[in-house]
């Protein structure tokens, strides 16, 4: 069962900004237990470009497709037996990112 | 009520969260497992009023809703035009006692469990251990039928969605899914004993008894654990005191003005004894958990013969234990009941109007404070008091009750 595990980050709330080792050592966690899929970190959502071409020619428009305080700073997808596997390292996760964390199937 | 209907009321009683439990162990699907069993008792009816019930009824309902459990995954996959063959056999080995046991247990965590909003816990324990029907939880919550199926709907999708697991909870994450369980279990129960809603009876004894029934099943399933017998004590206690909790005006009636001839002393009994074994297990170094400290103090008001004899200090006592554990604002209030028997109301009230900011929605905070202003002789102050708790109360024999005393001021 794969899980998208999204981290949230809060504009007017931020999560502390040295936390890059303690993800690296917690990816690395993930990875020998097996749980590790892909993990990726976003850059600010000013970087984002949203495309629309379902009509007679594609729009582009700069910025996230919703404006928000809080936004998608990473994520992972990982590989888990279940739901509780996946909270109980989502709980940790939360801690070594200083931010929200979602968990969300896969279909 | 025939043989064969009270059969069927026994059996649905006793068997209907086995039969869930089982079949969801076995196919992994809740919306099969509830399906099947609720086709089973629908078959039960037909049949058992004619055959007579059977000999052994789980069994006979259990083998009943495993065929039709079957069927529909046939049907199901020859109209997805896969024509597989369903890799079960009819006839089960019986099951050994404890792991049927642990599979209700399963069930139950499963329905109680924190990735779902408390809501679906709620309707999903009494719906699929319960056995309530939809309709029947709707009513208890006074929502639409409709709401209420798409409240259920929607966790058992999220359920086999997000996979969650249908197991024991590991050791260390035990006790906290265990209070999780009992929180949904005190919900209902609470529901139940302090009704809300206008147009409903004050206290619906059918969401009390099936709280109870309940939690009697996670203690049978649970022997050791000391806070699923204080809620059980808890509820037991409380519940005893129904017969006099509501005038024949439909007013309800504060501990203080209760005949106490009316309360139910089995029921009494029954909960001192768990509050005994209780207070054994904590004189033996056991520390209480919040359940069995709430069922102590209960258990000091049904141990007395009337309000004077009332053991406060020994209830304050208790209260100060009960804040260590959980410091809210609710205990502080309940806590300061007890201080204005012993220290009188104006010592109460100081304690009362610290929590003004925390509770200023809440009624009994506004209900305390009249009474308090009350005994003070403070008239005007406590009629505006009144006022707000009559506002803010959502049960009908509360607000009766209420109007009643703000109207009985000088």
């Amino acid at each position: 069962m794969q899980y998208l595990v999204s981290v949230i980050d809060d504009k007017s709330n931020p999560g502390s900004t040295d936390r890059r080792p303690a993800i690296s050592a917690f990816n690395e966690r993930l990875i020998a237990e097996g749980y590790w899929v892909f993990s990726g970190g976003l850059a600010d959502t000013d970087a984002a470009t949203v495309i629309d071409n379902r009509g007679e020619q594609a729009v582009f428009s700069d910025g996230p497709f919703v404006e928000s305080k809080e936004y998608l700073a990473g994520v992972w997808v990982w590989e888990a037996p279940d739901l509780d596997v996946a909270l109980k390292l989502a709980a940790e996760a939360s801690k070594v990112c200083d931010r929200k964390i979602e968990v969300r199937p896969f279909l | 009520m025939s043989d064969a209907e009270e059969a069927i009321t026994r059996a649905h009683h006793d068997e209907w969260a086995r039969v869930v439990a089982a079949l969801t162990r076995r196919f992994g699907d809740l919306d099969i497992a509830e399906e099947a069993a609720a086709e089973a008792f629908a078959t039960a009816v037909e049949r058992w009023p004619a055959d007579g019930a059977p000999p052994n009824p789980g069994a006979w309902l259990t083998t009943t809703a495993n065929r039709k459990a079957i069927d529909r995954i046939r049907r199901e996959n020859k109209r997805d035009g896969k024509h597989r063959e369903a890799q079960m056999t009819y006839d089960d080995p019986p099951e050994p006692v404890g792991a049927i046991d642990d599979d209700r247990l399963r069930l139950i965590f499963t329905c109680c469990h924190p990735a779902l909003a408390m809501e679906a816990r709620v309707a999903l324990t009494l719906r699929m251990v319960g056995g309530l029907t939809v309709p029947e939880i709707a009513r208890a919550f006074l929502v639409q039928g409709t709401t209420m199926e798409r409240r259920i709907t929607r966790a058992k999708a999220k359920i086999k969605a997000a996979r969650i697991p249908y197991r024991m909870p590991s050791a260390d994450d035990l006790p906290a899914r265990v209070s999780g369980v009992l929180a949904v279990l005190f919900l209902v129960f609470n529901e139940g004993y302090l009704a809300s809603g206008p147009g409903t009876d004050p206290v619906r004894h059918d969401l009390t008894t099936e709280a109870i029934r309940l939690t009697r099943l996670i203690r049978a399933l649970l022997p050791q654990d000391g806070e699923v017998a204080g809620l059980l004590a808890l509820m037991l206690l409380i519940e005893a005191r129904r017969p006099a909790r509501v005038s024949a005006g439909g007013e309800l009636v504060p501990l203080a003005e209760q005949g106490r001839g009316a309360w139910d002393g089995e029921l009494i009994a029954e909960g001192h004894r768990l509050v005994r074994e209780r207070l054994a297990a904590a004189a033996a170094g056991v520390a209480p958990g919040r359940y069995q400290i709430l069922a102590a103090i209960n258990a000091v008001h049904t141990s007395a013969r009337d309000i004077r004899d009332t053991d406060w200090s020994q209830v304050l006592a208790l209260y100060d234990q009960l804040v260590r554990l959980d410091p809210s604002p609710i205990i502080a209030l309940n806590r300061a009941v007890a201080v204005a028997e012993l220290d009188g109301p104006q010592v109460a009230l100081a304690i009362v109007d610290r929590l003004a900011e925390a509770l200023a929605g809440y009624h009994a905070y506004h209900a305390t404070r009249a009474d308090l202003l009350r005994r003070l002789g403070r008239s005007q102050q406590s009629r505006a008091a009144y006022d707000r708790a009559i506002e803010l109360a959502g049960n009908t024999g509360e607000t009766a009750y209420l109007t009643r005393r703000r109207d009985q001021l000088q």
